[in-house]
């Protein structure tokens, strides 16, 4: 019962803001919005079991895209009003065509039944949450029959990372950088210069 | 009443809906067309936690990890692309990027 108000509260509350992501006017809303939306939508996966995935699902997607985007919105000085004009123009028939998607997706969830021996061939069972916790039984899978694809998922954080850096690196000729080849290179021949200063005449 | 796996497909096709919808509306807006690609990727994860709860099996949580990974990597470049756009053109509408239109 208790689980049931809290689905509700959870799935409510994720909705909600995901209308508002796309409909906010200002987009520092949207992505305030989009926050709201994964942090609830973490409370779903807990509701479902998956708690590791609940916690990454916070630790990532708040704490890393979410302020990305923040990040992005903050930085460009762009005129957002002037991008949401065609919003009303295209509001009727999107409404529509998001209705009619949404209605043949609810029947096909709706009308979904488990084969009765679709359980029992269960590739990596869920063990029992009071001896192995989810964490450690998704390690256990995670490391083992898909290390592989564990090891593509980091190259594929590592393209991305060195991408995001090469796209938007830039060096400004006017910037004084540090050289330290040549600092280092310096010889006392080209450091120091000896003049020979007469008595009393100064410089 | 007990918490069915109708409710959660549910929640994650309307979740979905409204993805699909904010690309629609927000035609113009790169920033909001992104966010909307992340809530139709959350979508997905929802479904694949919720198949891997009722049927008991552990590799649908395994691979909503992976879509993580790569909903993550794709909005590193996205924005990355976002922003080495904006300092070459000074916009980001979607209808100044036809640089390359054949």
């Amino acid at each position: 019962m208790i689980q049931a108000l809290f689905f509700y509260l959870f799935a409510a509350v994720t909705i909600a803001s995901a209308v508002m992501v796309i409909s906010s006017r200002n987009p520092v809303h949207s992505v305030l919005f989009l926050i709201l939306a994964f942090v609830n939508a973490a409370g779903l996966f807990m509701l479902a079991g998956a708690e590791f995935l609940a916690l990454l699902l916070i630790v990532v997607y708040v704490g890393a895209v979410a302020v990305l985007f923040l990040f992005v919105v903050m930085m460009l000085d762009v005129d957002f009003v002037e991008l949401r004009q065609g919003f009303m123009q295209y509001l009727p028939i999107g409404v529509l065509v998001g209705l009619i998607f949404l209605a043949e997706l609810l029947m096909v969830a709706g009308a979904w039944v488990f084969a009765p021996e679709a359980t029992a061939t269960a590739s990596a069972p869920i063990p029992d949450p009071a001896q192995v916790s989810n964490t450690l039984a998704l390690g256990q899978v995670l490391y083992t029959r898909y290390v592989y694809f564990f090891q593509v998922a980091g190259l594929v954080l590592l393209v991305a990372m060195i991408g995001a850096i090469t796209l938007t690196l830039r060096h400004r000729a006017a910037v004084r950088r540090q050289n330290i080849s040549v600092q280092v290179a310096r010889t006392r021949a080209t450091a120091i210069e000896v003049k020979h200063v007469e008595p009393g005449r100064g410089l | 009443m007990t918490l069915g796996l109708a409710h959660y497909l549910s929640v994650a096709a309307i979740l979905f809906t409204l993805g699909v919808l904010g690309i629609f509306l927000n035609r113009k807006n790169v920033i909001v067309i992104l966010m909307s690609v992340e809530l139709i990727l959350l979508a997905v994860n929802l479904n694949l936690v919720a198949f891997s709860h009722f049927l008991g099996d552990l590799v649908g949580q395994v691979f909503a990890l992976f879509v993580l990974t790569v909903a993550a990597a794709e909005a590193a470049i996205g924005l990355a692309i976002l922003v080495a756009f904006f300092r070459n053109r000074g916009s980001i509408a979607v209808e100044d990027i036809n640089v390359m239109k054949g």
